[in-house]
């Protein structure tokens, strides 16, 4: 557990980076902190592994003052992960890896065994080990960097806007891999972002900070979007709130509907209605076909048109997967108005419109599953 | 043109070519070496703190356009050292590259990556062993290259020491001037020139073979 008490950084210029901060990180839980350039977000996690000492208040880990620990091995007992990686451009990956373990006195070979078994954790596999960071794409440094971190098997894992520097599809994958092995690990993560959407896809609690160093609101990501506690939380957690917080409620009351389905190859002139998705052998929809695109010929990848986002419904265990959001979006993303519902392993499975979306929601509402 | 116009003075003076080779080594290379070991600590503190850097830089450029012959008459005065002793040259080499050497070294700390820097930090680094092992080994390209022209310059100043009476191959340039002997000056130059360039050369592999990650990176395409 972490805990700040009173926490303040003020600059010898009398400018004050966090004023007075008191939070509690739990332990096994992502805590994030967002908010706005400024807000003494980054200042406060890096307080935790003294790369700045505050200057008032104290800072316990395990309930013991971190000002007790010597910074560099208390910095070995607690990953850290930077924007950009900051891996070291002289060694090869497994060596990047196999860091911590080494300054602590573990024997070469042993940490590099350790090394390999964690880039595979990533997801890297063992043909990246020899190379160096320079051959490596941003997505693949920061797993590197993630790696690096949890080398040493610390209990507590910083990350100072790790993901900020990838294009949005890596940042997706990273977030996702991020969150598949805190289920396995079960750290204490401090995570720093100014991305509110980063903030409450991976938070368990997000503290929100306002300039000046002030922790504006300390809350689970769906209280956040249901009762921002004042007009800056509301305003930073953005004006379609109310759309992500669908994000929260899973979508087991929308019925998922029949949806026309053709193969790829068979003659589009046998549509019955205007659209219908166009599937492979396997059921998995490639796309969206109407008589107008097809021009009467057969339905072929050529002449598709691009599917909006999919739902994936869990028909087997007879529950729904995806969350009301995704549900929305399927349909208001899809050229049909009709959303793409698929199983857990990727086939059309039926369609869900808008309407029946916002029902559930309706339903949800009376039944106080909706906080307000 | 006759071939074989060095024959035969060249094989008639094999050893004293060889002895007076060996002396301009000597005298040029030691003084490098001891720059090189100066300079790191030097570099180190430029890079550090800027006051350091405000001083050590704009001194180092001043020094190196003091004449080398000025520089070479001095040393002794102030030294209190003997006419011909070799510290006479090798103090002013080694001033030259210190000059050349604390900004090379200094500008390629400062070209480390912050981001490196503060993951080194992060991870638990001390700054001993973070300086030795992150920062220095980044560094090292931008130190050869320094070291190159300070070796190569070196290795031809170090023949003004003739001017003195301190030897090696300027010794030879001086001698066959007064003997108006073409061939000995000539042969002095070529040995002078060809040296430099083979220990360039040996600086450019080394550089090149402790550094194995700089190819890797033209090697291949980052991709972002």
């Amino acid at each position: 557990m972490i805990e700040f008490q009173a926490v303040t950084k003020k600059y010898p210029d009398g400018t004050v980076a966090v004023d007075s901060l008191d939070l509690t990180v739990d332990d096994g839980k992502i805590t994030v902190f967002v908010g706005p350039s400024g807000c003494g977000k980054t200042t406060s996690l890096r307080m935790i592994n003294r790369m700045i000492d505050p200057t008032g208040g104290t800072i316990l880990l395990d309930g013991k003052d971190i000002r007790e620990s010597d910074p560099p091995l208390l910095r070995r007992g607690i990953g850290y992960v930077i924007q950009h990686a900051g891996l070291f451009p002289h060694r090869t990956v497994l060596d990047n890896v196999a860091t911590v373990p080494l300054l602590t006195g573990t024997g070469k070979r042993e940490a590099r065994q350790k090394a390999g078994e964690l880039l595979e954790l990533v997801g890297l596999d063992s043909g990246f080990a020899k190379r160096y960071p320079a051959q490596l794409s941003g997505g693949q440094q920061q797993r590197v960097g993630v790696a690096r971190a949890l080398a040493a098997d610390p209990p507590v894992l910083l990350m100072d806007e790790p993901f900020s520097a990838v294009d949005p599809i890596v940042r997706d994958d990273l977030q996702q891999q991020l969150l598949r092995l805190q289920s396995e690990l079960d750290k204490t993560i401090v995570f720093v972002t100014h991305d509110i959407d980063e903030a409450i896809k991976l938070g368990d609690r997000v503290a929100v900070f306002r300039v000046g160093g002030r922790l504006a609101q300390y809350d689970t990501p769906s209280a956040l979007l249901a009762k921002p506690a004042d007009g800056f939380v509301s305003s930073f957690v953005g004006r379609d709130r109310g759309y992500r917080a669908l994000g929260f409620l899973t979508a087991n009351g929308v019925p998922v509907g029949p949806i026309a389905t053709v193969k790829v190859g068979e003659q589009a002139g046998s549509l019955d209605g205007d659209w219908a998705v166009a599937v492979d052998a396997d059921n998995k929809p490639l796309g969206w076909v109407s008589k107008q695109s097809a021009q009467n010929g057969e339905v072929s990848a050529d002449n598709l048109v691009s599917g909006g986002s999919l739902f994936e419904v869990d028909s087997a265990a007879g529950g729904t997967s995806g969350s009301l959001r995704n549900a929305l979006d399927a349909a208001l993303s899809s050229p049909s108005a009709v959303g793409i519902a698929v199983d857990a392993g990727g086939a059309v499975v039926g369609g869900v419109t808008a309407d029946t979306v916002l029902a559930a929601l309706a339903d949800a509402r009376r039944s106080g599953e909706v906080p307000t | 043109m006759n071939v074989d116009w060095p024959w035969p003075w060249l094989p008639r003076n094999i050893d004293d070519i060889a002895e007076a080779t060996g002396e301009h080594l000597y005298l040029a290379l030691l003084p490098v070496l001891f720059g090189l070991l100066v300079s790191i600590p030097l570099g180190w503190a430029a890079s550090r703190w800027p006051i350091a850097r405000g001083i050590l830089v704009p001194l180092a450029g001043v020094l190196y356009t003091i004449p080398s012959l000025a520089l070479i008459t001095l040393v002794p005065l102030l030294l209190g050292t003997k006419i011909i002793d070799p510290l006479n040259v090798q103090v002013p080499l080694a001033i030259y590259t210190i000059a050349l050497l604390v900004r090379s070294v200094s500008d390629a700390l400062i070209a480390v990556p912050g981001d490196v820097t503060a993951a080194a930090t992060a991870v638990g680094y001390k700054p001993a062993r973070q300086f030795l092992t992150v920062e220095l080994p980044l560094a090292i390209p931008v130190i050869v290259a320094g070291l190159r022209v300070a070796t190569v310059s070196a290795m031809s100043l170090a023949s003004v020491g003739a001017l003195i009476g301190i030897g090696g191959l300027g010794g030879l340039i001086t001698e066959g001037f007064k003997r108006n002997n073409a061939v000995e000056m000539v042969v002095a130059i070529a040995l002078i020139v060809i040296i430099a360039l083979v220990i360039d050369a040996l600086l450019l592999l080394t550089g090149r073979v402790i550094t194995p990650w700089t190819r890797a990176r033209q090697r291949t395409a980052v991709k972002s």
